[in-house]
Formats: C-alpha cells, sequence, structure tokens
C-alpha cells in the first residue's frame, strides 16, 4: 500500500466488486423499498396469499424431505464408490441443474403427463399428478434435487476415507459408518446444498405452472400467486415477493445455522470443500 | 483487502443515488438511436400468437422496419405499459384494456380491428358435447385467470348459465392459467379435459382439439382492439400497423386464422 504506482489493480477489483454489489442487490431494495412491514402483513391478509404460502412451504417441505432421504445414499454412493460410467451418472444427474423451467414441465408432461410415456401406468395405479398438489411436489423435487446431489456428492468425496475404515476397523458396520462419521462429517456441504435446493424450490415457477397448473391453495405457490397478481394487483404482488424473499432468506440463514459454526461460515467450508 | 471491500461499499453506493437521478434522464439518451433500421415493438394478446407471427415478416420488408412480436396475456401486457414499459403497439384480445389504458392517458385511441369467437374446447376423441357435460364430478377444466380477457369472457358466460350449473362447472375448475395458450396446453396434453379458449385457439391446434360452440344465450361477445402506444419511438409504423390489422397481409392472416372482421 501507499506504493509510487496508483494502485490499478485493487481499485479494479473494487470497481467489479461494487457492480456486482449493485446490481445483485438493487432489485432486491426496490422491493422493499416504500412498504412498511404494517403493508407487508395487510397484504398477506389478502385472500390467496397466505394460501399460496402455506402451499409453497409445504410443497417445499416434502420435496427436500424427498431429496434428503433418497438424495444422501444416492450421493455417498457416487462419491465413494468408482464405477464404470461414474462419471455420465453423475453428468446426468446434475442435467436438470442446466434444463430451462419451461424445458422441465415440458419434460415432466412427457413423461409422467397424462400422455406422457409413464402416463397409463401412473394413472393405472390410480395416482394422479398434473393439475394437483403432488404435481406440485414432483415439480418442485425434479428441479431442486440436482443442486442437492451435486453438493452432497461434493462434501461427502472431500471426507477423508480412513475415517470411514477407522470406524469400520473398530467393528461398525458401513451403514453405522455413514450415519455416525461421514454424514456428520459432510454436514456443512450437505447443509449448503440443501439451502441451494430450498431456494430453488421455493422460488419455482415455470415447471410448476406447465405441470401442475396454478389453482389457489392447490398448486398456486407463492411465485405463480405473484405472476397472477402481477397485472393487476402489483402493489400486492411486490408484497408477497417481499415475503417470499424474507421467507427465503430465513431459510437459508436457519439451514446454515444448523449445519453448526456461524451463518457464513457455512457457506465458506461448503465452498471450499468442494473446490478440493 | 479491508480498504478494497470498503472502497467497493462506497462505489455501490454513490452509484445507487446515481441511478435515483438517472431515471428522468434515461430516456432522452435512448431516442437518439436513430441512424439504423427502424424497429417496431408490437406487444400483442397470445392469441393472435400464430396469426401475427405469420404477417409480421411481410409488414417488416414492406416498412423497412424489423417488427419484434411480444405475446402474453392481455392484461400482463398493459401492466407492463403502466410499469413504464413501451412497445410502440398494443393489441388486446378485448376493448377494456385498451380504453383503460387510453383513459390513463398511456396509449393514442383504441381501434377495433377483429372478434373471435368464445368456445369450449376438448380433445378430437373426448366424449364432451356439450357445456351442461361440464358440471360431471370428475371433469377437469382449465380456464383463464381472472385478469386475463379469457378469464373474464369465461366467468361472465358461465354466469349466464343456472346458477346450480355454473357452481358444479367452476368446481371442476383445476387450473386458473395465465393465457389463452396455457389452456390449450393442458388440454391437448389431457392434464385437463376441457378449457374455454377462442375458437383462433382450436383452429391452431390442426385437428387435436375440437371446439363446441356455446348456446348464443351465453355467448359473450369477444372484440378485440389495438393502439399505439404514446411515447413510442416508432409512432408511423405504429399506426400503420394498427391499421394493417384490418387490411393488408396481417388483416388477411387473422382473417385466415379464424378471427371475423368487426362490424361497423
Amino acid at each position: 500500500m501507499g506504493g509510487r504506482h496508483f494502485p490499478w489493480f485493487p481499485v479494479l477489483l473494487a470497481v467489479c466488486l461494487a457492480a456486482a454489489l449493485l446490481f445483485l442487490t438493487l432489485p432486491i431494495v426496490a422491493i422493499f423499498v416504500d412498504r412498511s412491514p404494517a403493508e407487508l402483513i395487510d397484504s398477506l391478509g389478502e385472500p390467496g396469499a397466505l394460501d399460496a404460502l402455506w402451499l409453497s412451504l409445504r410443497t417445499t417441505a416434502v420435496a427436500i424431505a424427498i431429496i434428503l432421504v433418497v438424495g444422501t445414499p444416492a450421493a455417498y454412493l457416487l462419491a465413494t464408490r468408482s464405477f464404470r460410467g461414474r462419471a455420465l451418472l453423475v453428468t446426468l444427474i446434475e442435467l436438470p441443474l442446466v434444463l430451462p423451467p419451461a424445458v422441465a414441465g415440458i419434460a415432466l408432461l412427457a413423461a409422467v403427463g397424462p400422455a406422457g410415456i409413464l402416463g397409463g401406468t401412473i394413472e393405472a395405479l390410480g395416482i394422479e399428478l398434473s393439475l394437483t398438489t403432488a404435481g406440485v411436489v414432483v415439480a418442485l423435487t425434479f428441479v431442486a434435487s440436482p443442486f442437492y446431489l451435486r453438493q452432497a456428492v461434493a462434501a461427502f468425496a472431500t471426507v477423508d476415507p480412513r475415517l470411514l475404515d477407522a470406524s469400520r476397523t473398530l467393528g461398525a458396520s458401513e451403514a453405522r459408518g455413514f450415519m455416525r462419521v461421514m454424514i456428520p462429517s459432510a454436514l456443512p456441504g450437505l447443509a449448503a446444498g440443501t439451502a441451494l435446493a430450498l431456494g430453488r424450490a421455493l422460488g419455482e415457477f415455470g415447471a410448476t405452472l406447465m405441470f401442475a397448473g396454478s389453482f389457489q391453495g392447490i398448486t398456486q405457490t407463492v411465485p405463480l400467486a405473484i405472476y397472477d397478481r402481477f397485472s393487476t394487483e402489483f402493489e400486492s404482488a411486490l408484497a408477497l415477493s417481499a415475503v417470499l424473499v424474507a421467507v427465503s432468506g430465513a431459510l437459508l440463514l436457519s439451514v446454515k445455522l444448523v449445519a453448526g459454526g456461524d451463518a457464513l461460515g457455512g457457506w465458506d467450508a461448503a465452498g471450499s470443500r468442494a473446490a478440493r | 483487502m479491508r480498504r478494497v471491500l470498503a472502497l467497493a461499499l462506497a462505489l455501490a453506493a454513490l452509484l445507487a443515488v446515481g441511478c435515483g437521478d438517472d431515471d428522468d434522464g434515461g430516456g432522452s439518451g435512448g431516442s437518439g438511436q436513430g441512424g439504423q433500421q427502424q424497429r417496431l415493438i408490437v406487444s400483442a394478446a397470445a392469441s393472435m400468437t400464430e396469426a401475427l407471427e405469420a404477417c409480421a415478416p411481410g409488414f417488416g420488408e414492406a416498412e423497412d422496419t424489423e417488427v419484434r412480436l411480444s405475446f402474453a396475456g392481455s392484461d400482463e401486457l398493459a401492466a407492463q405499459i403502466r410499469q413504464g414499459v413501451k412497445p410502440d403497439v398494443f393489441a388486446a384480445a378485448n376493448t377494456r384494456l385498451p380504453d383503460e389504458l387510453y383513459d390513463e392517458d398511456l396509449v393514442e385511441q383504441p381501434v377495433e380491428f377483429a372478434t373471435n369467437e368464445f368456445v369450449l374446447a376438448v380433445p378430437a376423441d373426448s366424449d364432451i358435447t356439450s357445456v351442461a357435460d361440464l358440471t360431471e364430478p370428475g371433469i377437469k377444466i382449465a380456464i383463464g385467470s381472472e385478469s386475463v380477457p379469457i378469464g373474464s369472457y369465461t366467468r361472465e358466460a358461465l354466469a349466464k348459465l343456472p346458477p346450480a350449473q355454473e357452481k358444479a362447472i367452476l368446481d371442476n375448475v383445476r387450473s386458473n392459467e395465465p393465457d389463452v395458450k396455457g389452456i390449450v396446453g393442458k388440454v391437448s396434453q389431457g392434464a385437463a379435459d376441457a378449457g374455454f379458449v377462442y375458437v383462433t385457439d382450436v383452429n391452431a391446434t390442426d385437428g387435436a382439439l375440437t371446439a363446441l360452440e356455446l348456446p348464443a344465450a351465453v355467448e359473450p361477445e369477444v372484440t378485440y382492439a389495438a393502439s399505439v402506444v404514446k411515447g413510442a419511438k416508432n409512432p408511423q409504423d405504429a399506426q400503420a400497423f394498427v391499421d394493417g390489422l384490418t387490411s393488408g397481409p396481417c388483416g388477411q392472416a387473422l382473417d385466415d386464422a379464424g378471427f371475423g372482421s368487426v362490424q361497423q
């Protein structure tokens, strides 16, 4: 610092960070500007807003539960075994990550919609997915799970295998080692993946609209309710957006806190682990 | 490191304040780009997608302008205009929205340019043969949400049915779609058994869907209206486009798609 030359590089870094900060925070700030918390709470009293919020929380919770229960062992398998075609499998699992939501919606209709390739089978089982709450859960699970799986595979892969070996040497079964050693060791990465999946599920729009439709209390999640209000009740749409931002933010934060350590540290640990 | 961060934060704050002032100045900067080929931005109701896509290139060539079409529910397009988005032309699936925007001084005097027929769309192999069949429990219906024209036409039509029938039909509604394409999609994918749309939407499915006519007593009158948007960057071509909706290639394309002409 304080050299003879103009410190252009640090200044360039600062300018870029400033641009990024501004671009990313301004739209979010704009949602909250001019609206008092009382107004936000008022807007929730409006019919449909609470329904949408409740539906979003329920469907996201179920989707995340499915993702965690099925995804964690699957990610563990992918991270700890090497076999032919493993890289291909990982890529396939990650593919929905880069699918545009509209493509996800079309793909779900083509696969499990009434006219889809599995449509007849599903109907024969007496299950109805399109235009139902279950359909919303399917859409959320489809778009959100890659976010968790990806992080979880990376998190398990960086746990020192000697830890598991040690627990085996001490007579623990692999299942016990998985529960008692691997999951606690990978927890920051798993939590980061959960947070990403949560955010993606709460914000899901396109696939839900195309596959599950939009009906108050049944399939109209918060993003769909915002879109529905955008044309006629812009203020109410903004208020609902503010609530969604607040809820997503709170969920993200609590997941990080649950992961242990300080909230910001959770990210750092996960990030550097994944990068290793 | 700390200094870099502080500098970044200070810069961001400065820029944020600057942006606030920029709002008013931004408009004058935008209108300066005149030299190249003109551009015409048309915001049109989703139900005109096929017809306008067919005629827009021809119109663009004749007027030496690049036509950009933006389709969505008329209500969404109107909301965008209210939020300060400025297309050159607004073409809606009703007369109410252009009239409202005209009253708010956002668009020029609207022109009625076409009519459409409000119908019940069902898959070609459906057992549903009339509106009365929609009251059966278990039938799944997709309609437009209340704010989009097709949704308000639907509610208007259903309100003219006997109350018990209206209620039974509304009870079978499973999705309130943001635009007419969403309804057509749900019915053609089998997610819904029937949906209320315009006859032109059914025509555009090439036989996948069948249009069932409604009793004349309940059928709402569907009239489309268009306006040049106030403050349009290309008002001349915009006026030509609006005029051309009743004659010329776009008038013909609407005619071919099954739209009716306005009785003067």
